[in-house]
């Protein structure tokens, strides 16, 4: 199967258990998740959360209206064809010798990574890219030997002035219940 | 400023301010404030069940009688576990449910406490929303948000946890006039381009159809569902659960549809050119081999939940929201149309393939009982079932003219539902008949609640279809696996002497003759009845669509073998 690997932003309230119900939708459902990231936005309360999605196993849409379902979760949205930066960051803990170091200096040069760590045995690279460039890196490196590593998984913003969120009318409060059903079931 | 109250006050009152007439519920260590307290609050009335399981189911059918939601109380742990099964029924058929559970005291919460059970992490994936309250002033808007939650929109589940030492705390009490909801949004619009989409198909098909579903019922959209169906002369279809959302013997009447449908419903869906789905989700158990499904037809699927849209199958035309206001639009747009020739087909399969005539027999066959408390009825009455076979022939052979007058579980196959769910039908509608028609299997998996139903006086009539099976259970062993009969004959007790050890009258009837005396004597009788109907056991249930098979594969009723017609 071709993977197609979609980018869904969600905006959900920084409250606990919102991720357990997050965990528990995709599991319920059979959902695929590659990767997951997860941190504070610019509003105050609302966490960001990037995960992506092999649409090759899973169904993307109902990937996006269940996990919009959630009363915890205030936006979702499918950033796959919009102009975007994604990046990654990586730790990786390469194997490292006297004769070895410069080389591996070299490659990460190349990258634009960073050493972090450094000890006559390993050395600590930081990289940030998107997957494929991590992913080439990774690979010139795992001749050396990799002790050690670790991804954060995809965030992405879409480029321009616009920002992930429901449109401003959306945010107007949903009129009151005064106690019984109105007619039609609807508020 | 609000006045003083303690958490359980503020639970009374916010369930006050929500009219709530009734709770269910069992009293444990961690609710004993909240039962506490219940005493100053007479207002509300309480049913106490013999455990928490018919509580749910009783909150469950409760809401479904009334359309308005049902509320059940359980403790902590082991009270808040027996919930489960009641509280996933509701999230399977749309019900609005507030269960309000205890939790052990704060400072145990993750200590494995006693009777501690993380309740709210059990129930995330069949509530629609859940909740544990840390502060006794959190309560009020937790209340507010679960009973707007679970009625609005496509209605469900929501449970709220409230630690025994929150209940007994003081806090400030205001009703919030407002929901704090910014995740929460439901479709509003009438999406014009849509409806005139959909107008125009209608005014173009041939052979359309109207797929009837809960959310008619849900949205109370019967009359709009009618006018649509009158105006454009096309035949309803209604699902296990759309069943009195239209009314059963009006001509356009078509039954249900699918695994144990009417034969001409199954072949008209096949042979279709439009289906009309109206608040249904387009089960397995309604479309058969999906893929196989209704391959001539385009699809208007009305449904309130944006997830339900596309999820089996795939509309040309989408009316997201309320299906009555969808409707209300629809209609107006529409132009009336005739389909002579359609109907002509269908009545003339309907002919060919009666699907529910009964033979000649001496024996007592269940379809039979069933038929005659429709009779006996005249269909002014509510009826309950359980799953199986007993619960496909309540809806085959009744016919539910009365809107809403049918309660079954539908989507998670409840066995065991028929005994609290009458329960909770009674106490909703005290002057109504309510008939629950049971399996001797289901019936015996909740009757401990036939001491609440006695306790409150409740007039319930039982129907025990009795077959000494689980009855749907033996058919398919017996049609999919070879007749290996496997742990599916069943002893019962003497339903009679249970009745009576209960405090209730029983009846047992084994001869055909005696079928209508005994459910005349039943509702003529002031208090609750149970009659166990001895039926012939080795009845199966027709027409069937096979597991895994297309609705074009529907077996009709089979033709009897000469050693079967020689035995009767």
């Amino acid at each position: 199967m071709k993977s197609e690997h979609h980018t869904i932003v969600a905006l959900v309230e920084d409250r606990p258990g919102v991720l357990n119900k997050m965990a528990s939708k995709w599991r319920q459902r059979g959902f695929n998740i590659e990767s997951l990231a997860v941190g504070h936005s610019e509003i105050p309360g609302l966490s960001r959360m990037t995960f992506v999605v092999d649409a090759a196993t899973t169904d993307i849409e109902q990937v996006v209206k269940q996990v919009d379902k959630l009363v915890d979760v205030v936006h979702i949205e499918d950033i796959t064809d919009e102009s975007m930066v994604s990046r990654e960051l990586a730790l990786i803990k390469v194997r490292c010798t006297a004769q070895t170091r410069s080389e591996i200096l070299q490659v990460v040069d190349i990258f634009r990574a960073n050493i972090v760590d450094v000890t006559h045995e390993s050395l600590i690279v930081e990289a940030v890219g998107d997957e494929e460039k991590l992913d080439s890196l990774l690979k010139l490196l795992e001749e050396y030997g990799i002790i050690e590593l670790c991804r954060t998984g995809r965030i992405a913003m879409s480029r321009g002035p616009t920002k992930v969120g429901p449109p401003e009318e959306l945010h107007v409060l949903l009129p009151d219940l005064q106690g019984g059903r109105a007619p039609g079931g609807l508020y | 400023m609000g006045k003083q109250l303690t958490g359980a006050q503020i639970v009374f009152e916010s369930l006050l301010k929500e009219g709530v007439k009734h709770v269910f519920g069992y009293p444990g260590g961690a609710n004993l404030p909240i039962y506490d307290t219940f005493i100053q609050y007479p207002q509300i009335q309480h049913i106490l069940v013999r455990h928490e399981q018919a509580a749910a189911h009783a909150a469950d059918a409760y809401a479904r009688v009334t359309g308005d939601v049902g509320v059940c109380f359980a403790t902590s742990g082991p009270g808040a576990t027996n919930l489960v099964t009641g509280i996933a029924n509701a999230w399977m058929d749309s019900v609005p449910l507030v269960c309000v559970t205890g939790c052990v005291v704060s400072s145990l919460i993750g200590r494995d406490g006693f009777q501690e059970a993380d309740i709210t992490g059990i129930t995330i994936p069949i509530t629609k929303h859940n909740q544990l309250v840390l502060k006794p002033g959190d309560i009020a808007q937790a209340l507010k948000e679960a009973f707007y939650i679970a009625r609005t929109g496509r209605p469900g589940p929501v449970l709220i946890d409230i630690p025994r030492d929150v209940q007994q705390q003081l806090a400030e009490f205001e009703y919030p006039e407002r929901v704090n909801l910014r995740g929460y949004r439901l479709p509003v619009h009438v999406d014009m381009d849509e409806i005139n989409k959909a107008a125009q198909l209608i005014a173009e098909s041939k052979k359309p159809l109207i797929l009837s579903g809960h959310g008619v019922i849900l949205s109370k959209a019967y009359d709009e569902v009618r006018e649509l169906a009158e105006k454009c002369d096309i035949p309803v279809i209604t699902t296990l659960l759309g069943i009195s959302g239209f009314p059963g013997t009006h001509p356009l009447c078509m039954g249900m549809p699918g695994m144990h449908g009417m034969y001409w419903n199954n072949m008209a869906i096949s042979d279709s050119d439009l289906l009309i789905g109206i608040g249904m989700r387009f089960d397995d158990r309604v479309t058969g081999r999906l893929k196989d499904f209704a391959p001539k037809a385009k699809i208007i699927h009305l449904d309130i939940d944006p997830a339900e849209i596309g999820k089996n199958v795939r509309p040309t035309a989408t009316l997201l929201g309320d299906v009555r206001q969808q409707l209300q639009a629809l209609n107006k747009e529409v132009p009336p149309a005739t389909h002579p020739e359609w109907n002509a087909w269908l009545r003339k399969m309907k002919e060919q393939h009666p699907s529910i005539t009964l033979p000649e027999t001496d024996r007592v066959l269940p379809q039979y009982v069933i038929q005659q408390i429709y009779e006996a009825t005249k269909g002014n009455a509510y009826v309950v079932t359980g799953v199986g076979q007993h619960q496909m022939w309540a809806a085959q052979y009744y016919w539910y003219d009365r809107p809403n007058s049918f309660v079954t579980s539908g989507g998670l196959g409840t066995m065991g539902f028929e005994v609290p769910a009458a329960l909770g039908v009674q106490v909703a509608k005290p002057k109504d008949t309510v008939w629950s028609i049971c399996g001797d299997g289901g019936f015996q998996m909740t009757l401990q609640e036939l001491a609440t139903i006695v306790e409150y006086e409740l007039p319930v009539k039982f129907a025990i279809i009795n077959n000494g099976y689980l009855g749907m259970v033996r058919q398919w062993q017996d049609l999919f696996y070879k007749n290996n009969r496997s742990a599916v004959k069943m002893f019962s007790p003497d339903f009679v002497k249970l009745a009576e050890a209960f405090g209730m009258v029983g009846i047992r009837v084994t001869d055909k003759v005696d079928v209508r005396a005994a459910i005349d004597k039943a509702m003529s009788h002031p208090g609750p009845v149970i009659i166990d109907f001895v039926v012939d056991e080795d009845e199966n249930c027709f027409p069937m669509v096979p597991p895994g098979a297309s609705l074009q594969e529907t077996v009709d009723l089979p033709a009897p073998t000469p050693q079967e017609v020689l035995s009767r």
